[in-house]
């Protein structure tokens, strides 16, 4: 492999503390290293600002309810169409784009990991499909457990060997990289016409609590010792006063102690935290509830989160829980789509249009932002847009500017119609924090990177590390004129080598790179009632014999990187 | 007003999508210059210029750009695509999406369109003399914004699913309809004078069809509301009023719930 030699670039890179001092980065046979022979390509990055590549730690990017909104949203495509050029392979869609411009985009922006935030099980090949064909980044994906039988089942009993030995059958199955959680028992129980919007709702039939089922993956995930926490969307998603929901699914992690190899301190990851801290009790009276999540999140080091911010676009809602689904489109009145899978999960799709002219709107963008600007600690808060359920991925430059730039928010909030009830209900008007590149590596690369357990691999610079770096065209030394640049500088980075290969130069994809699929794979002890209960299930209920199950060999997963965990002791 | 004409010399063999022959993307332009605007032959990249003879220079704006088209285009797309202002007059019969997503000026068919004539149209005027096909001033493919201003007139017969998804504007149609009329619609306005079918209205919250001539198969959804008089387009008459489509939620305005009209010339 090649060697390169990225000179004198503004380096920010949170793991080595370095705060944009001047350093040469050195790169051979894909990693990053203290020095390169004299013959290493040169790329100047004078007057830039050079980060690791970028780690999305929650997008829903690949597997059957993107792709049933792709089928269901042709008007997503229409005007988005990008044809063949260089390298690229043709792409469409705004909000859900295909699975190459998802790779495309990606890597422009100098992202080098991504992680699919749900994946139902049973669909585990066809996940596996498109990662396979989303190019250059490398993903993971994470199925959910929250509303499965088995865990209903085990966890009803407090059985966590049990649902712990389950989950390492899953994951070794599904080529999966975490649990995940949505909705706990709510989407189980809406098979039954019902939900949990708090805690303590029982699920029909199982006679479980959404609290049971939350406290019991934490501790069956730590038991295992695994790269990354439980990972929850919380009940009572994006309803008046769900904030108080969102303070009792954390309070569950009082107590439980982050046990695993890879540097993580966290239990529990709090996804699209936007989504769960809403005040008031209806859409009149609306409000943002972003101090108390924070002030709690502040002070319980067992806990991360991520944004979910708002990016005012039209876009695609698509999630694991299938009841809001339901509830959405008898809001907005727009197409519905739902996809029900059997034992696992239930999913549902529904456009949405975040309208700067609609209050409730502008106040969800202020509290997407209020958030990351109260986090004391960046290493613990992360941006995303949930994507595509508050705002496509490729708009995180935009987010970026809002965080940066005071200016660009105070710009953004004078064009609200309702400007005066979106400094009323939120706290945003008082708020004059101005994230620094610093703190931006911290949300974007280094802090995500920690919680998902991959520390030693990605997100910081530091010799041995994978060579994932972007390069972006922002001086640190002079001040930004226009919050435009910013965005502008961070859509289209000057160059982005990954995995030891460029892939991007002057916003332009140069190569395809070397893509792989991340996954865990737990060595767990022999568990024969979990293998008897697995193969009984498969007889009685599944739609499909347990031999069709595994997401296995090449064609699902041809370039894999599994990360190992021994949790036979 | 400066006048471009364009001439059919070289039909292609594939159906040509020429989203650029509009006055917007004429406007400033010379002759030269609009022969080199790009076109799609199926998926192979073209210029204007291979296929038509072009004369006269545009305006400086689309506003001071008219466009005659001349010659057989009954195989070209998306004339006067998301059009603003301006004229074009297209002498014969043409392909899909004429006029589709305009927003102002005014187009001329003096033969027949094809389907999809004014998907999603804002504004403007659209005169088709001979006969549209189907889906006039609908929304694109799953879509739910169809047309929502302007005004079209078909001295023809129109196709099925006219209207559908409309929120505004009005359609008349001088002769007869196929069926589904404004389904889904949230607005705007129908008058057939001639013949419909069947299925006028169906899931339509709130706008109006007007029919002057018989409805083969009324929708089970409408219920009768009396009798009016109306003045359409100049002509006197009495109507029955049916308001629906009942299977659906309705909004309230004002306190009174709104409802789909349809109004049948006794």
């Amino acid at each position: 492999m090649s060697e390169y030699i990225i000179k004198n670039g503004h380096v920010f890179d949170p793991v080595q503390g370095i705060k944009g001092d001047k350093l040469d980065i050195a790169i051979k046979d894909g990693k990053i290293v203290d020095k390169v022979g004299s013959g290493a390509k040169v790329i100047d990055a004078k007057d830039k600002t050079v980060m690791a590549g970028a780690v999305e730690i929650h997008a829903h990017v690949a597997g059957p309810k993107v792709n049933l909104g792709r089928i269901y949203r042709p008007e997503d495509k229409l005007f988005s169409c990008t044809p063949t050029k260089g390298m690229e392979r043709m792409g469409s869609g705004a909000s859900i784009p295909t699975t190459f411009k998802t790779g495309y985009e990606y890597a422009k922006m100098g992202f080098g990991v991504a992680m699919e935030a749900a994946m139902p099980p049973l669909f585990s090949r066809h996940v596996h499909e498109e990662i396979r064909d989303t190019p250059i980044i490398d993903e993971g994906a994470f199925p959910v457990f929250g509303n499965n039988w088995f865990v209903l089942e085990y966890l009803k009993n407090q059985e966590i060997e049990n649902t712990a030995a389950y989950i390492a059958w899953m994951l070794n199955v599904t080529k999966g990289y975490a649990v995940k959680v949505v909705n706990p028992g709510g989407t189980e129980a809406w098979g039954w016409g019902l939900n949990c919007l708090t805690v303590n709702d029982p699920v029909p039939y199982f006679d479980i609590t959404p609290a049971e089922i939350v406290k019991g993956l934490m501790e069956a995930n730590e038991y295992l010792g695994l790269p990354h926490s439980m990972h929850i969307h919380p009940n009572n998603l994006g309803n008046p006063g769900c904030y108080e929901t969102t303070l009792d699914t954390m309070r569950l992690a009082e107590g439980i102690k982050a046990n695993n190899k890879f540097g993580r301190e966290q239990v529990l990851h709090l996804t699209h935290s936007q989504f769960h801290s809403y005040k008031g009790t209806n859409w009149g009276d609306f409000e943002s509830g972003a101090k108390e999540i924070t002030d709690y999140v502040n002070k319980n080091k067992n806990i991360t989160i991520d944004t979910g911010n708002v990016t005012l676009d039209e876009t695609t809602t698509m999630t694991a829980d299938g009841p809001f689904e339901h509830h959405l489109t008898g809001l907005n009145h727009l197409k519905w789509a739902n996809c029900d899978v059997e034992l696992e999960t239930a999913a549902g799709v529904v456009p949405y249009i975040y309208s700067p002219n609609i209050s409730v709107c502008a106040i969800q963008w202020a509290i997407g932002l209020e958030i990351p600007l109260m986090m004391k600690d960046p290493m613990r808060c992360y941006i995303t847009t949930d994507h595509p359920n508050a705002g496509p991925f490729t708009r995180y430059p935009r987010v970026y500017k809002w965080l940066m730039s005071e200016k660009a928010r105070k710009q953004q909030i004078d064009s609200f119609k309702h400007k005066d009830k979106v400094l009323s209900q939120t706290g945003i008007g008082a708020l004059d924090r101005e994230i620094s590149l610093y703190e931006l590596a911290q949300m974007t690369r280094a802090g995500p990177a920690k919680s998902l357990g991959l520390a030693s691999m990605v997100g910081g610079l530091k010799p041995g590390m994978d060579a994932d770096v972007a390069i972006y065209n922002i001086n640190p030394d002079k001040p930004v004129a226009n919050p435009d640049d910013i965005e502008k500088a961070f859509s289209r980075c000057a160059a982005f080598i990954k995995s030891g290969v460029q892939v991007v130069s002057n916003g332009e994809i140069v190569s395809n790179g070397h893509k792989r699929t991340l996954w865990v794979n737990v060595k767990a002890k022999e568990n024969p009632q979990v293998a008897r209960d697995i193969a009984e299930k498969f007889v009685k209920y599944y739609s499909m014999t347990q031999n069709n199950y595994e997401a296995l060999g090449h064609h699902f997963v041809p370039n894999p990187y599994a990360i190992e965990v021994d949790a036979t002791n | 007003m400066e006048t471009v004409t364009i001439t059919m010399k070289n039909a292609p063999a594939l159906y040509l999508e020429a989203d650029t022959i509009s006055t917007d993307a004429f406007a400033g332009k010379n002759a030269a210059q609009i022969a080199e605007l790009p076109v799609f032959e199926g998926n192979n990249p073209s210029t204007l210029g291979k296929y038509f003879e072009i004369s006269g220079n545009a305006g400086a704006t689309s506003a001071d750009t008219k466009i005659v088209v001349k010659g057989d285009v009954k195989k070209v797309k998306y004339l006067g695509f998301k059009m603003t202002a301006g004229e074009m007059v297209i002498e014969g019969s043409t392909d899909q999406y004429v006029g589709a997503w305009m927003n102002g000026g005014k187009i001329l068919v003096k033969g027949d369109v094809a389907a999809f004539a004014a998907t999603a149209m804002k504004g403007g005027e659209l005169t088709i003399e001979g006969n549209a096909g189907n889906y006039l001033g609908a929304a694109y493919r799953g879509d739910w914004r169809g047309m929502s201003g302007g005004k079209i007139l078909v001295k023809g017969n129109a196709g099925s699913d006219t209207g559908m998804y409309m929120l505004g504007g009005e359609i008349v149609i001088n002769g007869d309809s196929e069926v589904h009329v404004m389904t889904h619609a949230e607005g705007g306005k129908v008058v057939i004078k001639g013949n419909a079918k069947s299925k006028l209205g169906g899931q339509m919250v709130e706008g109006t069809i007007i029919v002057f001539g018989s409805i083969d198969v009324m929708m089970p959804g409408y219920k009768p509301n009396g009798e009016v008089e109306l003045e359409v387009d100049g002509t006197k008459a009495r109507f029955a009023h049916f308001i629906g489509d009942m299977g659906e939620r309705h909004k309230k305005k004002k306190g009174v719930v709104v409802y789909g009209n349809l109004y049948k010339k006794i």
